[in-house]
């Protein structure tokens, strides 16, 4: 055996410890990135082998935490790809505005910029008092931001310009107060929200969704945690209900290829058949 | 000891790319069997003309990668805008909007550790003309890992800071013009 494949055996054990402690398992999860996060994490503590970390974070919490949020990475904002969100509102709002009252939810929702960015448009629809959405992630720091609603005000600017580009009809300033440099939300968008801790590797289906949204979240896992977790989407939608992907992400590799169409290909955009 | 058959090339290149990604894709032949990944730096928001313009002038298909996108032979993937490019064990491509490395994403280095990695001795790294350091790192991996390293000659680069930096820091196997790169694939 080679030592790229002792390697492996390292952070295959470093997983395990971590599953058996704090089960969460992370086995799953795309390796590559998955291995640079251990290294980058290796570099913060001063260690070199991913071994060296077992007993840390056996023994220490904190240091568990630490690889959690290398884990659990944040990268979002507001109306991220608006070319998306501008193709929501053409194809998919008209088919909510048929039903009396519809849900949605947001798996991965990180610090939840992208949740406030749908219920702004859902309110110029006049559709957000029919919603009931629902916000999940498995970074509970993220989620306590999310709940808050409050940003930093530095990207105002960029923020107006996506929101227009996706389509926003006003102007974004209606939708917050600001105060120095950071602004809030208004509590009319996250009345309807509920966030809510939720781990897609282990927790299970907790409704029927009319619509669900996983941006960039699957780009972490390999093929089989993303047909679990695909398949956990499926059991949650209803008839004829929509998925809504990151723009890099697709489908056609998974096992619902052949049970869902494709609504709009650019935009990622899938709708259940049957 | 005998070297195993090239199966994967993977190409980094910054400033100029357009063009040099131009002249070495147009020239390969169109029964080339082997897998090419790119990472071309490109700011955020910019969309897929990059590989659709390769696509047309190149034999090849060129085509934006997908995440879990298997890599087949005689095909050119891109990385698309701010996200990394990663090989997987499976012969697979994934990506990841973790943060920039070498201020930048996607990120060559990135690109270049995970296929060093996964391929070893049967990848070949091509770091082309670009204006910082970035790639330099990931082919000395590659190196490291029994692979073979390419850059485009200083000289014949539109900005030679790219493959000079790799120069530095890891030993180069071929140091050749765009048009020699070219024809050393086409041999592989
Ligand atoms: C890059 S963010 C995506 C945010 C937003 N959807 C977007 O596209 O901008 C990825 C999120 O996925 C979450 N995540 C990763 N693995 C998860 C899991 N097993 N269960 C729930 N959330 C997870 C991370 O915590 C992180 O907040």
């Amino acid at each position: 055996m080679d030592a790229k494949q002792i390697a492996e055996i390292e952070v295959d054990v470093l997983l395990e410890a971590i599953r058996l402690r704090y089960d969460y398992d992370f086995k799953n999860y795309a390796r590559a990135s998955l291995k640079r996060r251990v290294h980058s994490l290796l570099a913060k503590e001063n260690l070199e082998m991913p071994y060296q970390l077992i007993p840390r974070i056996l023994y220490d919490q904190n240091i568990f935490d630490k690889f959690l949020s290398e884990m659990s990475v944040t990268v979002t904002e507001l109306f991220r790809d608006p070319p998306f969100f501008k193709s929501i509102q053409e194809v998919i709002f008209p088919v909510l505005k048929t039903y009396p009252y519809f849900k949605i939810w947001h798996a991965g929702c990180a610090t939840g910029e992208e949740v406030y960015s749908l219920a702004i448009l859902l309110k110029e629809a006049g559709l957000l008092d029919k919603a009931k959405i629902y916000a999940t992630d498995y970074n509970k720091r993220s989620l306590d931001i999310a709940k808050a609603g409050i940003y930093n005000a530095d990207n105002m600017e960029k923020n107006s310009e996506a929101y227009l580009k996706a389509g926003g009809k006003k102007t974004l300033n209606n939708y917050y107060t600001q105060q120095y440099d950071a602004f809030k939300f208004n509590d009319e968008l996250n009345k309807n929200v509920t966030f809510a801790y939720h781990n897609l590797v282990k927790d299970g289906v907790f409704g029927e969704m009319h619509m669900v949204i996983c941006r960039n979240v699957l780009i972490y896992f390999d093929k089989d945690l993303q047909n679990h977790a695909f398949t956990l989407f499926d059991n949650s939608m209803v008839k004829r209900g929509f998925l809504c992907l990151g723009s890099k992400e697709t489908i056609d590799y998974s096992v619902l290829k052949s049970q869902y169409e494709t609504f709009s290909k650019p935009n990622k955009i899938y709708r259940k058949i049957n | 000891m005998v070297k195993p058959d090239i199966s994967v090339i993977v190409v980094g290149v910054s400033q100029g790319g357009l063009e040099a990604l131009g002249i070495l894709l147009e020239a390969l032949p169109l029964e080339f069997e082997k897998s090419i990944i790119i990472v071309q730096h490109r700011a955020a928001d910019s969309d897929s003309y990059l590989s659709e313009h390769l696509n047309l002038i190149s034999p090849l298909q060129v085509k934006e990668a997908q995440d879990k996108e298997p890599i087949l032979p005689g095909v050119a993937y891109v990385a698309p805008a701010d996200y990394h490019l990663l090989v997987e064990k499976q012969g697979t491509l994934s990506l990841s909007d973790d943060e920039r490395v070498n201020y930048t994403r996607p990120a060559i280095d990135v690109l270049f550790d995970s296929a060093a990695d996964c391929y070893g001795p049967r990848l070949m790294g091509v770091v082309l003309t670009g204006n910082n350091s970035d790639g330099a790192r990931g082919l000395k991996t590659i190196k490291d890992l029994g692979g073979t390293t390419v850059i485009q000659d200083p000289e014949d680069a539109q900005v030679p800071a790219m493959p000079l930096a790799a120069q530095a820091i890891t030993q180069i196997d071929h140091t050749l013009s765009l048009v020699g790169i070219a024809k050393l694939l086409s041999n592989l």
